[in-house]
C-alpha cells in the first residue's frame, strides 16, 4: 500500500470514528465485533503471504480474551488501555513458545499442528470448573483512564478503543509488511533455498511471523471479550479458528485495508442473513464464499487493484 | 597479492565413499579460476565445502585469513562468499527488481532478529544497489517483469545479481552457463565476467565447457576421483595429458577470441 492508500485508509478510520455517535446501537456494536476480530485475519493474512494457513489461530483469539477477563477477575482491574495490552502480551508469549515448535513445519502440516494446539486449549477450558467450565464467564465492565461509561456510552467507548488499536495494528503491519522480516513471506513461499542462501534463517522468520500474528489475535480477542462481555471455551473451538480463516479467503491478501473490509463484509452478511432467513445464514455465508472464490479468487481487496488497473487501461 | 582462499588438506567422506581428498590451493585475490571434471568428481563438493553446506571430514579452509571450516553457511555468507546455482535460484513471483533489491535490502540489513524487522527492503541505499546491479548485469529491460515468465539466461544473470549485490569478494558459479544454447553461452559468459571484474570478485567457476573454461579462466583446476589432478593456467591444464584423457576427452587450444564458427 503506497502512501495514498494509507492516506486515504487514514481518512476512512477518522470517519468511521466522527460517524460513530450518528450510527445507532446495532450498527456500532456490529462494527466493533467485526473490527476486533479484523485483527486476528490480519495476523492470519501475515502467515498467509508465507504460504502458511493457521486453523488455530482461536488459541489466541481466546487467550487474549481470557487474559482481559482473569486480569478483571482476580485483581479488580478494568483499565480497557491497559486489558487490551495485557491480552495482546499474553497470545504473544504463547506464539513466542509454540513458534519454537511450529516454524518447523509448512503447509498441512503446518495447518495441523495450530489446529491441535488450538484445541488442547479448548479442552483444558471445558474441564476447568474454576474458570466455569463450557458455560465461561462474564467480563467486568472496562473503565477508561478512570472514565467508566454505562450502556450505549460504553458501547460507543469501546468501538473507538477497538477503532484506535486496530489503526495502531494496521500501521505496524504495514511497517512490518515493508521490512526484511515482512517482505520475506512471497520469497518464502516461491523459494525458502535461496533465502537460506542469501543468509537469511526461514525458521525465525516464520517465527517472527507466528508471533505478529499471535499478538494480533490475542488484540482482537482482548477487544472481543470486552464489547461481549463474556468468554468461553468456545473461542478456543476450531469452529471459531474456521471462521478466521473464511473470512481471510473472503478479505484476500494483498494488502491489510482488505482484513478490515473482508471482516466487516463477514459480520455484516451474516447478521443480515440471521435476519432475513434464521435456518439458511450458513447457506447464505456459504453461497457468498463460493462466488468470491469464482470470481475475486484473490479476494475482495483485490477489487481495488482491479479498478485500479483498469483505469490506468483507460488512461 | 595475497591468498583470499587457501584451502588444506580437505577430505570430505560419506561411510566408505571418499567424496573428496587432497584438496590444498590457494587462490589470490580477483584470480578467475575455472573448475572442470567430471560428473561426480568432487566438484560440488568442494564447492558445498566452502560455502559451509557440507562439513569437511578433515582438512582446513581459510577465507581473508580467518578460518571458516565447518562455520555454518549463512555465517560464511554475512563474511563474503556467495554462490550461484546450477539451476537458477529466484523468486518467480517477485519482479526482477523486487528480487535484487529483496537481495540487497538482506545483505544490508542489521544483525540478528530485531534486524529483520527493522530493516526495510526499499531503503535508498538497497534500492540504488539493486539498480546499480541490474545495470551491471544488463538486464534493465527486463526489470518489471516477473521472474517466471524470464528467458533462461536472463534467469541464470539474476541468479548471480542476487548472489553479487551484497557485494560479496569470492564468488562461487556453479556452472553458470548450464541450460543455456550454445549461442548465448559465450555473451551470457562476458556479461557475467565483465560485472564480476567491475565489483573486483575473486571468481570460482564449474564449467563443463573447455571452449569457456579457455576463454574465461585464468587459471583451471581439474577434479578426478575426488582431487585436483591439475592446476594451472588453462593452456597447462588443457594441454595436460591426464586431463585430456580424464576429462575433455579432445585436444583444445584456447582461444583469445570468440571462435569463429560459433
Amino acid at each position: 500500500m503506497g502512501g495514498r492508500g494509507q492516506l486515504a485508509g487514514g481518512l476512512m478510520f477518522l470517519f468511521a470514528a466522527a460517524a460513530a455517535p450518528l450510527l445507532p446501537d446495532w450498527v456500532v456494536s456490529l462494527v466493533t465485533i467485526a473490527f476486533a476480530n479484523a485483527l486476528v485475519v490480519l495476523g492470519l493474512v501475515v502467515l498467509w503471504r508465507a504460504g502458511l494457513v493457521s486453523f488455530g489461530q482461536a488459541l489466541y483469539y481466546c487467550i487474549g480474551a481470557y487474559a482481559v477477563s482473569l486480569t478483571a477477575r482476580w485483581t479488580g482491574f478494568t483499565d480497557a488501555f491497559a486489558l487490551v495490552l495485557i491480552g495482546g502480551v499474553a497470545a504473544g508469549l504463547m506464539a513466542v513458545l509454540i513458534g519454537f515448535l511450529l516454524a518447523r513445519y509448512r503447509e498441512i502440516f503446518f495447518a495441523m499442528l495450530s489446529l491441535a494446539l488450538s484445541m488442547i486449549l479448548y479442552g483444558v477450558l471445558v474441564k476447568s470448573e474454576s474458570l466455569g467450565s463450557t458455560d465461561g464467564f462474564s467480563v467486568a465492565t472496562p473503565t477508561f483512564l478512570g472514565y467508566a461509561p454505562h450502556r450505549d456510552a460504553l458501547g460507543l467507548a469501546l468501538y473507538w478503543l477497538t477503532l484506535g488499536v486496530d489503526a495502531i495494528g494496521a500501521v505496524l503491519v504495514g511497517v512490518y509488511f515493508r521490512s526484511v522480516a515482512g517482505a520475506l513471506a512471497a520469497p518464502i513461499r516461491d523459494n525458502e533455498i535461496r533465502v537460506e542462501f542469501l543468509g537469511v534463517s526461514v525458521t525465525s522468520i516464520i517465527h517472527i511471523k507466528v508471533v505478529v500474528a499471535g499478538i494480533l489475535g490475542g488484540l482482537g480477542g482482548a477487544l472481543a471479550a470486552l464489547a461481549i462481555g463474556h468468554v468461553d471455551p468456545n473461542m478456543a473451538y476450531w469452529t471459531t479458528s474456521g471462521g478466521f480463516v473464511f473470512v481471510t479467503i473472503l478479505a484476500g491478501a494483498g494488502s491489510v485495508a482488505a482484513a478490515f473490509v473482508g471482516s466487516l463484509v463477514f459480520e455484516a452478511v451474516r447478521s443480515f442473513a440471521f435476519d432475513v432467513m434464521p435456518q439458511l445464514w450458513q447457506m447464505t455465508l456459504g453461497s457468498v464464499l463460493l462466488l468470491t472464490i469464482l470470481f475475486l479468487p484473490d479476494g475482495l481487496g483485490s477489487l481495488v487493484a482491479r479498478l485500479k488497473r483498469r483505469r490506468e487501461a483507460k488512461s | 597479492m595475497s591468498a583470499i582462499l587457501v584451502v588444506r588438506d580437505l577430505e570430505k567422506t560419506f561411510g566408505s565413499l571418499v567424496a573428496a581428498r587432497d584438496i590444498t590451493i590457494s587462490v589470490p585475490a580477483e584470480q578467475t579460476v575455472g573448475v572442470i571434471g567430471a560428473n561426480g568428481a568432487g566438484k560440488t563438493t568442494f564447492i558445498n565445502m566452502i560455502t559451509g553446506h557440507l562439513k569437511p571430514s578433515k582438512g582446513s579452509i581459510w577465507f581473508e585469513d580467518r578460518e571458516i571450516t565447518g562455520k555454518p553457511s549463512r555465517e560464511i555468507t554475512r563474511l563474503g562468499i556467495s554462490r550461484s546455482f546450477q539451476v537458477a535460484q529466484i523468486f518467480p513471483s517477485l519482479t526482477v527488481f523486487e528480487n535484487i533489491c529483496m537481495a540487497a535490502a538482506i545483505a544490508r540489513r542489521a544483525g540478528g532478529v530485531w534486524g529483520n524487522i527493522a530493516s526495510p527492503v526499499h531503503s535508498g541505499a538497497a534500492t540504488a544497489e539493486a539498480e546499480a546491479t541490474i545495470e551491471l548485469f544488463q538486464i534493465g529491460r527486463y526489470r518489471d517483469t516477473a521472474a517466471n515468465t524470464l528467458p533462461q539466461g536472463v534467469r541464470k544473470l539474476l541468479d548471480i545479481g542476487m548472489a553479487v549485490v551484497g557485494w560479496p569478494r569470492l564468488l562461487l558459479l556453479d556452472e553458470p552457463t548450464s541450460g543455456i544454447s550454445i549461442e548465448e553461452k559465450f555473451d551470457l559468459m562476458n556479461v557475467v565476467m565483465s560485472a564480476l571484474k567491475a565489483r573486483k570478485i575473486t571468481v570460482l567457476f564449474v564449467e563443463h565447457d573447455m571452449e569457456i573454461v579457455a576463454r574465461f579462466a585464468e587459471r583451471v583446476l581439474a577434479f578426478y576421483d575426488g582431487t585436483i589432478i591439475a592446476d594451472g593456467t588453462p593452456t597447462e591444464t588443457l594441454d595436460d595429458p591426464r586431463v585430456q584423457e580424464l576429462i575433455s576427452g579432445v585436444r583444445l587450444k584456447p582461444t583469445a577470441a570468440r571462435p569463429g564458427h560459433a
